[in-house]
């Protein structure tokens, strides 16, 4: 088992105001769990409570059993969040870029490996050029990159189809698809419709006020 | 214990403590401050090299001491929040702030009032009024930080870590002033140690000393419920009570 | 459920994905490699790195302009002008610490890192230090000479801004990451970091002057030390915390 993640009555409360509450959610392997909701709805902050950033004011929040909190390392362990920034430095090379990605996940990255994920993404002969001087959607296949190069049973991405091309839509749809095959899991929140997957659950945040 | 505390976190239930609370406090701060003034003023003796103008440290002490502990206050309800995440806390500590820059105001003016009779100028750069006037600085920075945030919850967490890393560095501020005092400037005597107090000197300063706590701790039980109120207007109870 | 330290148990290596062992990297390469990427960063705006003393430069011309050329004058205020005129440059240059990073989502990313913030947060504020600091502590007695600094003072101006910088980018690296994602952070990041600046800029000037009057140093540096050593210990769980609030909320 790879993937355990498990909420429980999750609620939550922003400058004294309930975003959402008693919400039950289960991932495991082979599971996508797409979010939806309208804007202020509240998925960021589920986003920054399923990536232990945040704390819930109530209800549990579990990783194999243990409470996410405690688990907070193993956690981190097993997780690959890509942000709604990708958290590319515009000033880097797209090598360098990942080099560093893999050094803060605590994972050795030769640089035969981080160029056999550049070319995945469609990024080859791009390696040596600072991010600066690609385009957004570039940007965005640079830390989408990650996904081949680091091998994290969980991914949470944030609105991971924006500024991507068609052929990149798809070749990440595939890649999320052979992902849970693999026995990973996905969260993501998009407006992106999905391709019928009997293993895509979603949860609709309700619209606040 | 435990459970006070955690009754202490709900705001329903520490509006009701702090409207009990409050007529005992400001009668006593009241009583305290009127005898305190008169014996202070009136029937205290007359300093034989200063004359009246001693009667000064009758508010600057008292002021002084008032602006040390309500930054001690406010540094123990930050981390009360970062650690327990009691929002009561935070809502403390807010209404303290505004109060305790006051004080270090109260204390820096009266101080140099001090200074005319004494050194024959408005301000002179000594280790106490100095660090008063750095510690004003910390009171305003930490007003300012709360008031740059569009958050309250962000705001709050970001304001009791400055408090913390505040509280850390008062005494080294104070002590390296101190240091660059003796440096620069041979010892002079200073507002807190008027050459040997009798007892009838420094009884009415106690006097004021406890008053002004009470004043304090009377009016922070009163804009604590103010504040309670406000960050709690949405809720059920608050909605019950303005019915 | 029988569980490994990790908390994952993998019953089929082949579909595995955890990260094979010897692939994972300790605590000392996550550090280089965050220095490595500070300083390529650093590398890529070359700019940045002149302008504090660019600034520090145009400070001390300011000030026989405006109150005299007298040598004597001079010599009097050159100490505590010198290290003032540091400080803001200092102060001036944290504003950019985390900015880039917060924008960017790097920021987010090293909090999500398995890494112990705290270190990294010493790495990037290290870089800042090694590239902001330690130039305005070389160039500093440079400017002494324009100020008639007496030939005593030099080596106790490199010396005492060696050190006193170090804790001033680490104070002030606690203010830059509480006002990151604040849109005017500037101003106020002053507000909050220049009282707590106080102590060192005393200690250091005050070395200064020792050494020209011809006094032991000796007391002025210890203390700076003993500064920095409080600074190191605790400043980047204060960062940490700091950063953590300004990317979560």
């Amino acid at each position: 088992m790879n993937v355990a993640l498990d909420a429980r009555q999750l609620a939550c409360e922003r400058d004294d105001r309930w975003l959402f509450e008693s919400l039950d959610l289960h991932v495991g392997d082979g599971d996508i769990l797409r979010i939806e909701g309208a804007n202020g709805s509240g998925k960021t902050t589920l986003l920054k409570m399923l990536t232990a950033q945040l704390s819930p004011q109530a209800g549990t929040l579990t990783w194999h059993g243990r409470p996410l909190a405690r688990a907070r390392d193993a956690f981190f362990r097993a997780l690959l969040y890509i942000g709604h920034a990708p958290g590319v430095a515009a000033a880097l090379t797209a090598e360098e870029n990942l080099s560093w990605s893999a050094a803060m996940a605590g994972i050795k990255a030769s640089p035969a490996e981080i160029e056999r994920s550049l070319a995945a993404v469609g990024l080859a002969g791009f390696e040596n050029l600072p991010a600066q001087q690609l385009s957004a959607g570039q940007q965005r296949r640079i830390a989408l990159a990650r996904l081949e190069l680091m091998k994290r049973p969980l991914w949470i991405l944030d609105e991971p189809f924006t500024a991507i091309d068609r052929d990149g839509v798809a070749w990440l749809e595939r890649r999320i698809a052979t992902h849970c095959e693999e026995g990973g899991a996905v969260i993501l929140t998009t407006h992106h419709t999905f391709q019928a997957n009997d293993r895509v659950t979603s949860v609709v945040l309700g619209v606040a006020d | 214990m435990w459970t006070f505390i955690h009754k202490l976190g709900s705001p329903k239930w520490c509006y009701t403590l702090c409207g009990r609370l409050q007529p005992g406090f400001w009668a006593a701060a009241a009583l305290l401050l009127c005898v305190g003034s008169v014996w202070a003023l009136g029937y205290s003796p007359r300093d034989y090299q200063m004359g009246d103008s001693y009667r000064i440290i009758y508010v600057h002490v008292p002021s002084a001491i008032l602006a040390q502990s309500i930054f001690i206050a406010m540094a123990v309800a930050s981390a009360v929040l970062l650690v327990w995440k009691i929002k009561v806390a935070d809502m403390a500590a807010r209404v303290m702030a505004p109060f305790g820059a006051a004080m270090t105001f109260l204390a820096l003016f009266s101080g140099s009032l001090w200074g005319v009779p004494t050194w024959g100028t408005w301000w002179t750069w000594d280790a106490r009024l100095t660090s008063m006037l750095i510690q004003l600085f910390l009171y305003l920075g930490v007003i300012a930080l709360r008031g740059a945030f569009g958050s309250a919850d962000q705001g709050a967490k970001a304001v009791a870590v400055l408090t913390l890393v505040g509280v850390v560095n008062i005494p080294i501020i104070k002590y390296s002033v101190v240091w660059w005092n003796t440096l620069h400037q041979p010892a002079t005597f200073t507002l807190t140690q008027p050459p040997a107090m009798v007892a009838s000197m420094w009884m009415p300063l106690l006097v004021m000393v406890l008053g002004f706590y009470c004043f304090f701790i009377a009016l922070t039980l009163y804009r604590l419920r103010n504040e309670i109120l406000r960050r709690e207007s949405r809720t059920r109870w608050v909605q019950e009570l303005a019915d | 459920m029988p569980r490994s330290t990790t908390g994952m148990k993998f019953t089929d290596e082949e579909r595995s994905l955890a990260p094979v062992a010897g692939t994972t990297i300790g605590l000392s390469a996550v550090w280089r490699a965050q220095v490595k990427r500070e300083l390529a960063l650093a590398r890529r705006r070359g700019g940045d790195l002149l302008n504090p003393l660019l600034f520090l430069a145009l400070v001390v011309v300011l000030f026989p302009l405006g109150i005299s050329p007298q040598p004597d004058l001079l010599a009097e205020i050159a100490p505590g002008l010198l290290w003032v005129a540091a400080l803001l440059a200092m102060l001036l240059s944290l504003d950019a610490l985390f900015r880039t990073d917060f924008a960017d989502g790097s920021l987010e990313q090293l909090l999500l890192s398995p890494q112990p913030l705290p270190l990294l947060c010493l790495a990037k504020v290290f870089v800042h230090w090694l590239l902001t600091g330690m130039p305005l502590a070389l160039c500093a007695p440079l400017m002494g000479v324009l100020l008639s600094l007496p030939g005593t003072g030099y080596l106790t101006l490199a010396a005492s801004l060696a050190l006193g910088t170090a804790s001033l980018s680490l104070i002030g690296a606690i203010g830059a990451a509480l006002t990151v994602g604040l849109p005017r952070g500037g101003v106020l990041l002053s507000l909050l970091v220049l009282p707590l600046y106080i102590p060192v800029l005393i200690f250091g000037a005050g070395a200064v002057q020792a050494a020209i009057q011809g006094g032991g140093t000796a007391p002025a540096l210890a203390l700076l030390g003993a500064l920095l050593a409080l600074a190191v210990a605790a400043a980047p769980f204060a960062i940490a915390g700091a950063l953590r609030i300004s990317v979560n909320g």
